[in-house]
């Protein structure tokens, strides 16, 4: 395996604080994103791992900095943020239970040439299904529905929250084909608790603890490391 | 108890009591607020209501500022108590007192199973719950079921039935004193069961009711509480302003009157001590007085644009509340807050709707 | 029977009028999370501007028929101004600041009867339409007026219209998924608030056809027609269940026949109550309303 050489950073958080009610679950987060991809951001249940994407986003109230590509994005509304080549896989896929799967593609549609034959070529059965109502789908096709969403654009990075949760092995592995494929395409910053997939397609990761950022290093580093990563995720190690 | 709680919690409002006691004393004028001395009997009655309107307002706000219970349907407690001590004493020939009693206890009764239905339901959905229930009382009185309302006539009150105390024009200062009375044994109720410890669940539950069900409590009963209280005080207020105005009229029954209280203690300050109570004695003057200065020369002189507006109170009262909720969300007490949260702000929480994960203030 | 039909006809004109002013409750409730009072004020608005402009501007229009028409179509065009107005001055700098967008829009409904009753006095006011819709057809022994049909008729236009805007274009996509999770159709990069002052504008429009149909079917316009309206207009809101436009339309119905029924077979006036009675039976059964998607008890 060739050394890569040092990526430049694409996204980059300082000191991110977010109040949720009265407790501060993020305190003063702070990491690099390089660019192109997977970068894994790890940490227990609870920790912050989903506020911290939420937050980039602008989707709960914060303090600090984000900035992608130099551009302070703390100072833009949500739907901006995104404008700005942002892409959001959510932790629990909202896709909109009422609308049928091409209308939540279509809803999606940003850029002027939105990419239909990589969505159908990944997910062919998206196109056989795009009359089904989203509500009446499986979890792994509402997942592909999500995902789907935001390979459409063009994205410089994408923030992809948790997609394997509560799929069936066979699922996993597809997800994890997908995302392999994306991160050839673009940036990716993934929240995952399944260290089998982190271990398969992660660069790099980031763990979280207590607010904070408290280890970063290269992903399949810290995955040989199992006393590392039980005292660090509370978990054995995956296969 | 600490200096500063005597005082502010037993000096200041017994002061506050005692100076508003003496007025009916006082031969006093105060040329541009009142027509006349303000122990005549004519400004006695505009302050009788003033206070009874302040004493009504808290009951509104116990429910709105501390629970976090917005209601459209408060008025129809009001009417109960006007209504129905009025058709007991003027129909029905009882004994006032017992006519009192019967009509707290109807209260009681109504505001129980009125609650806990409207309650199966939060937030929005609970308010306009609460109007249908008060629209549903106005039809049952503008009806006249067995000619007890006599509908859009009114009801006047059967005076030789009433205590002597409360005829006559020149027993008018003991009207202001009963509604003073009031006004304090509402504050003191009020204050008290706030700081109760189910007074203090309330407040947890305008904060965020969630928080208080997770914590083990049941919300549906202390807000049951909450509203019971508010509203069977609101009854008795009822029977002062019976006995105040001389009787029952529609004007009760109507959705406005609860709009009004809602505004008097926005304008006042939700949620505070002294808000509810000066946003109700306020705008009750204002109604009064600006209807005054709507006819007055001055106004007569005013291009029509202008005087149009300026003639209804209810114009000015509805645009002055506006402005207040832009840009004084803790009313005027709001303004001696001094940075704690006051008012509508601590109500963030109590109306938001059950949509998905609702996006914070979005950046300009 | 021929009272019956009767009845029922004029029930659903009835039901005609409480689904517009629904509709576009339910769907600024189920966009915005905003509980607009000031509806009241469109639906005046709707009526006044037709009556008014009626007298004044297309007064010289010989053709009644014509003359109404235009007078109408102002009036409708007065109601989405003003309500896009109202959203963009008044509700919008109070983005997510729900209770007091809420006391806002009461604020400004006490303020605007007040400003009619300033303008126009307290009484009502006839209300001119062509004679037609005075006549009565019969139907199977029913003598039913003319306008009945005409309140049915714009009802269905207008539930038609709000379906096919909904389900074809991109606007009408961005509010059916900003009804279902606003934060995620602006994680899209989509800008939901320009959906808003769309709703309103599309609500007030709906309100104030339901304002001119209220002048025809009363009579009359008046400062308080539009609150005494909206009150039901919000039970139906509530058990046809907020956010839904076919629950408002199911609803509509049902309210508006319950009343129909209940004030002609029992006694004048109870069908109001009965109508509140029924509120209560849907609330212990169904919090959620018939087809609610949105509202309930926090559970």
């Amino acid at each position: 395996m060739a050394v890569a050489a040092p990526a430049r950073t694409l996204l980059s958080v300082r000191d991110l604080h977010v109040h949720l009610g009265q407790s501060h679950i993020l305190q003063g987060v702070s990491f690099d994103v390089p660019e192109g991809g997977v970068t894994a951001l790890l940490g227990r249940n609870g920790v912050g791992k989903t506020t911290t994407l939420r937050a980039i986003l602008g989707l709960v109230g914060r303090r600090g900095s984000v900035q992608l590509d130099g551009e302070e994005l703390t100072a833009l509304a949500t739907h901006r943020v995104v404008q700005r080549s942002v892409g959001y896989v959510p932790e629990d896929r909202d896709v909109f239970t009422g609308l049928t799967v091409a209308e939540n593609l279509r809803l999606a549609e940003r850029d002027a040439a939105p990419r239909y034959d990589l969505v159908y070529e990944l997910f062919p059965e998206l196109e056989q299904r795009g009359g089904q109502r989203a509500g009446t789908l499986s979890g792994g096709q509402q997942q592909m529905v999500a995902i789907a969403r935001a390979l459409l654009n063009d994205n410089r990075v994408l923030l992809v929250d948790e997609p394997t949760k509560g799929l069936s092995p066979a699922l996993v592995a597809d997800v994890a084909r997908v995302l392999e494929r994306l991160a050839e395409l673009t940036t990716v910053l993934l929240v995952e608790q399944n260290l089998g997939v982190v271990r398969k397609i992660a660069h790099q990761a980031i763990v979280l603890d207590q607010g904070r950022v408290v280890h970063t290093s290269d992903a399949k580093e810290l995955l040989e490391q199992p006393e590392l990563v039980r005292r660090l995720l509370s978990v054995g190690s995956h296969p | 108890m600490t200096r500063r709680r005597l005082l502010s919690d037993w000096l200041v409002p017994l002061a506050v009591f005692g100076a508003l006691a003496l007025v009916p004393k006082l031969n006093v004028s105060i040329p541009k607020l009142f027509d006349q001395p303000i122990s005549s009997p004519g400004t006695l009655q505009l302050l009788a209501a003033c206070v009874l309107f302040g004493a009504l307002a808290l009951t509104y706000d116990l429910q709105f500022g501390y629970t976090g219970l917005l209601s459209f349907g408060h008025a129809l407690y009001i009417a109960l108590g006007v209504y129905l001590s009025n058709i007991a004493i003027t129909d029905w020939h009882w004994n006032f007192w017992v006519a009192i009693l019967f009509t707290m206890g109807v209260a009681l009764v109504v505001s129980n199973v009125l609650g806990f239905v409207s309650m199966r339901v939060a937030g929005i959905a609970f308010a306009m719950v609460t109007l249908a229930f008060a629209q549903a009382g106005a039809v049952l009185a503008l009806k006249d079921p067995h000619h007890w309302t006599h509908g859009e006539e009114g009801l006047g009150a059967d005076y030789t039935k009433l205590p002597h105390a409360f005829v006559g024009i020149f027993n008018t200062k003991n009207l202001y004193w009963l509604a003073l009375a009031f006004l304090a044994a509402v504050f003191f109720i009020v204050r008290w069961s706030v700081e109760s410890s189910p007074g203090r669940v309330w407040q947890a539950i305008r904060e965020n009711e969630q928080r208080v069900e997770v914590l083990g409590m049941r919300p549906h009963l202390y807000k049951l509480q909450a509203f019971v209280l508010s509203s069977t005080l609101a009854a008795a207020g009822g029977i002062v302003y019976m006995l105040l105005y001389n009787g029952s009229t529609l004007a009760v029954t109507a959705p406005n009157f609860t709009l009004t209280l809602l505004l008097m203690v926005v304008i006042g300050g939700a949620g505070s001590r002294w808000g509810a109570v000066l946003g109700g004695i306020l705008y009750t003057y204002l109604n009064d007085r600006l209807v005054a200065v709507g006819s007055s020369s001055t106004v007569e002189g005013l291009p029509h644009a202008l005087r149009t507006p300026l003639s209804q109170p209810l114009f000015l009262l509805g645009a002055i509340f506006i402005l207040i909720v832009f840009f004084l969300p803790g009313g005027l007490a709001g303004i001696a807050a001094r940075g704690r949260p006051s008012g509508l702000r601590r109500l963030q929480d109590a109306i938001r709707p059950d949509h998905g994960p609702t996006a914070p203030q979005e950046g300009a | 029977m021929s009272t019956f039909l009767l009845l029922t006809i004029t029930g659903l004109g009835l039901g005609a009028m409480y689904f517009l002013i629904a509709s576009g409750l339910s769907l600024i409730y189920g966009l915005m999370g905003v509980l607009n009072f000031a509806h009241g004020a469109f639906i005046s608005v709707g009526a006044y501007a037709t009556w008014w402009s009626e007298l004044h501007v297309f007064s010289g229009v010989h053709s009644s028929a014509l003359r109404f028409l235009l007078s109408g179509l102002l009036g409708l065009v007065a109601g989405g101004v003003f309500a896009a107005l109202v959203e963009l001055v008044l509700i919008r700098p109070l983005y997510n600041r729900h209770i007091e967008q809420v006391l806002v829009t009461v604020g400004l409904q006490l303020a605007f009867v007040a400003l009619l009753v300033g303008i126009w006095g307290p009484d009502a006011k006839a209300f001119v339409v062509p004679a037609w819709l005075h006549d009565t057809t019969t139907i199977a022994g029913a003598h039913i007026p003319n306008d009945r049909w005409v309140e049915i008729a714009a009802a269905a236009v207008v539930l038609t219209s709000l379906q096919l805007f909904l389900r074809r274009t991109r606007y009408g996509l961005i509010i059916r998924a900003g009804v279902e999770n606003r934060a995620m159709v602006q994680a899209l990069g989509i800008d939901v608030r320009k959906a808003f002052t769309l709703v309103f504008a599309i609500g007030g429009i709906a309100a104030a056809v339901a304002g001119v149909l209220s002048g025809v079917y009363f009579n009359v316009v008046g400062p308080d027609q539009g609150t005494s309206l909206l009150i039901f207009a919000f039970i139906v809101v509530v058990i046809g269940g907020l956010g839904s436009i076919g629950g408002s339309a199911a609803a509509a119905v049902l309210v508006a026949l319950t009343q129909q029924y209940t004030n002609y077979y029992a006694s004048a006036g109870i069908g109001d109550m009965v109508v509140v009675l029924l509120l209560g039976l849907v609330l212990l059964a169904r919090p959620r309303g018939l087809a609610g998607a949105v509202v309930g008890a926090r559970a």
